[in-house]
């Protein structure tokens, strides 16, 4: 048994942890109460095995690729830094990437991840031809739209729970150069957020941060990061076409006292920030992908900044009708607590392609709890409003949810669970999220 | 045919070898991988094939019969640029103790066979007059521990030799790399208790290599750290070291 927790650290719990080497052993390690593991990157407890977890990470082969068409068969276990740093030189990145890219290619289906750019573009499971299955039944078989159609969308999303993610078939985007043409805009209040999102509807990517500590006349100001793929003539001369993916330079070397993080200090990073990006605000200037999407990568575990007993991520998507009042509330809510995150994120949706994928079109709000107090209690409250509005919450970051708070923002739920059953009857597939939420059979 | 260079590398399918195989690849070597299980090789080859644009090929080799290497350098179709041994066994030391066949295979598997199929490349490389030549050996070898000194002595011996032929063959346009590796996160560490800032990832290990070839770099460590720890643990003297428990 080993202790292990996901990229939150919160909760730390026992699982048998496996490191199969080829498929024939990946069959071998399935027993009851298994689940895969990608890179470890879901906050929360979807990755972690109700009694074995199987860890992934060693597939991580490439199988094809065609340059001509930019489609790619590959090992789940390959991680989206390697695929961009192997294929982004020669002109092919992935279409959907989240806001770290540590994740494995079969993480990011079966979390159905979004990016940047999913309320123009959709998620990752949209760019995903085929995937070999591995299920709890102990079957090998191919999951497409048009073979065995019901498993592969309630694979996309089924955070794991469907079976095993082999490998996949997919298709990457063609760009001519590795750096965004980004446009930063300030807005000094959330109706101010939310129109400029509306009005970058029809960018390709585009993400809010909000300073959650802002309250009153400020509350929801941020600055909307709006970006397209720089063309080749749109570089100065002097830039490669495409740019370096560093390694982390810097390390948060232990756990931060949980002191550390308190209204002052989360005030005072948030002025600065919005300040500093507000004077950037206006033209339009080229960036590297890393930063832009991968803000946080640049440093090594940053889950340390909130401290031994771990942080917890509430991220909710809110239906457009109504959402200025409810994403007004829930920052009012957040504000006056002041412990809340350094920075909040907030973007537009589109639809989900999975039975449990998380997107619906509407606005999607992500923050971050140090675990102290009374968080639970307070997420709870959250929770309620935020299931009155016809919202739901992302399960790639949850770990704490009610069943309640989640069958009524999954209303696909009982389809998955008949799916699910008819590929694994016994219910062999299960992990610590599974038995939180939905499980019948008793751990 | 091709102008590109070539690396061969015996003990494809271990972790350091496919991590060596991809540095080399990315920057421009067409592979071979070279094991006991060649089956098990091919999706290595077709993942260097689809990224990289090289051609990777694979070979049978075990390192435990040295009657077929004349057989396996004869049979290759070009002699490499450079050949890189990551075969090794690390076994179990309380076994080797009094299983005579368990300490045999350990001492074959981390000396014996690995330094004959170099010093078989060795002459080839001489006869043309350039070549590379790299062992992965241990800082195991570099004095014998309590906990592990059947592996540690054989590695020990690989080093000596790898020492000598680079001595010996330095003037006739063949370089011998030595790679110290240190803990390497992988299926052979898998289950020990490794201590985190000593230890690195097998692309890590891949990097150095490649480094150490281009360069020309005779012995690398390869976290800086580890020449540190293994000059204390090498100059304590042998009184104390003996009532150490590591």
């Amino acid at each position: 048994m080993t202790s292990v927790s996901g990229w939150g650290r919160f909760p730390v719990v026992d699982s048998e942890v496996l490191r199969p080497r080829s498929f024939g052993a990946v069959d071998a390690a399935v027993v009851a109460g298994s689940v895969a593991r990608g890179n470890g990157r879901a906050y929360g407890d979807a990755a972690i095995g109700a009694a074995r977890t199987i860890a992934m990470t060693g597939f991580d082969r490439i199988r094809s690729f065609d340059p001509a068409t930019g489609r790619i068969r590959l090992e789940a276990g390959v991680l989206l830094s390697d695929l961009i740093d192997t294929f982004g030189p020669q002109g092919f990145l992935p279409f959907v990437v989240p806001g770290t890219r540590f994740v494995s290619v079969g993480g990011a289906i079966a979390a159905d991840v979004h990016g940047k750019n999913h309320h123009g573009e959709g998620g990752f499971g949209r760019y995903v031809d085929s995937i070999l299955l591995r299920t709890g039944a102990g079957e090998t078989i191919e999951v497409s739209r048009e073979q065995n159609s019901d498993a592969f969308f309630a694979t996309v999303g089924g955070m794991g729970l469907t079976g095993v993610i082999l490998d996949a078939a997919m298709r990457l985007r063609r760009v001519e150069t590795g750096w965004i043409r980004e446009r930063v805009v300030s807005a000094s209040d959330l109706d101010a957020a939310m129109r400029a999102l509306e009005a970058g509807n029809s960018a390709t990517y585009s993400v809010a941060w909000i300073d959650c500590a802002a309250r009153g006349r400020d509350l929801g100001r941020s600055l909307i990061y709006l970006g397209e793929h720089a063309r080749a003539d749109e570089l100065a001369e002097r830039a490669d076409r495409f740019p370096v993916g560093k390694k982390p330079g810097l390390t948060v070397p232990v756990d931060l006292p949980s002191m550390t993080l308190n209204r002052y200090s989360i005030r005072a990073f948030n002025e600065l920030y919005y300040r500093m990006g507000a004077r950037r605000a206006g033209a339009d200037h080229v960036v590297s992908l890393y930063p832009y999407f991968f803000p946080l990568d640049s440093i090594n575990e940053w889950n340390r900044i909130y401290g031994r007993r771990g942080f917890l991520q509430h991220q909710c998507v809110i239906p457009e009708a109504g959402a200025r009042e409810v994403l007004g509330e829930i920052l009012e809510r957040v504000a006056k607590r002041g412990d809340a995150s350094f920075l909040a994120v907030l973007k537009k949706l589109g639809y989900g392609d999975g039975l449990l994928s998380f997107p619906q079109p509407g606005y999607t709000l992500a923050l971050d709890f140090p675990v102290k107090g009374d968080i639970l209690n307070f997420l709870e409250e959250i929770d309620r409003i935020v299931v009155a509005a016809g919202g739901r919450l992302y399960l790639a970051k949850d770990a704490r949810q009610s069943r309640a708070t989640f069958e009524a923002g999954y209303p696909a739920l009982s389809r998955f669970k008949a799916i699910r059953r008819s590929l694994d009857p016994a219910c062999n597939i299960r992990s610590k999220l599974s038995q939180r939420l939905f499980d019948e059979v008793k751990p | 045919m091709t102008s590109r260079k070539s690396v061969l590398v015996l003990g494809g399918s271990s972790d350091i070898g496919r991590a060596a195989a991809r540095a080399f690849a990315k920057a421009g070597y067409d592979v071979a991988l070279a094991g006991r299980d060649v089956a098990a090789l091919e999706p290595d080859a077709a993942d260097l094939r689809a990224r990289y644009n090289i051609e990777a090929s694979t070979r049978t080799f075990d390192v435990l019969d040295t009657a077929s290497f004349d057989g396996f350098v004869a049979g290759l179709p070009a002699l490499p640029d450079v050949v890189i041994s990551i075969v090794g066994l690390l076994g179990v030391q309380q076994d080797a103790e009094s299983d005579l066949a368990h300490a045999t295979t350990i001492m074959r598997s981390n000396y014996e066979g690995p330094a004959l199929i170099l010093g078989l490349f060795a002459e080839k490389f001489l006869a043309r007059g350039s070549g590379t030549i790299v062992g992965v050996s241990s800082v195991a070898g570099d004095r014998g521990r309590a906990s592990n000194y059947v592996y540690g002595s054989a590695k020990a011996g690989f080093s000596a030799f790898l020492s000598g032929l680079r001595a010996r063959t330095s003037r006739g346009g063949v370089h011998v790399v030595t790679v110290k590796p240190g803990f390497v996160r992988t299926r052979m560490t898998e289950g020990l208790k490794l201590i985190g800032p000593l230890t690195v990832e097998a692309p890590v290990v891949g990097d150095a290599i490649l480094n150490a070839v281009e360069k020309k770099i005779d012995v690398i460590y390869v976290s800086g750290k580890w020449r540190l720890v293994m000059f204390i643990i090498k100059t304590l003297p042998e009184a104390l070291f003996k009532k150490l428990k590591f």
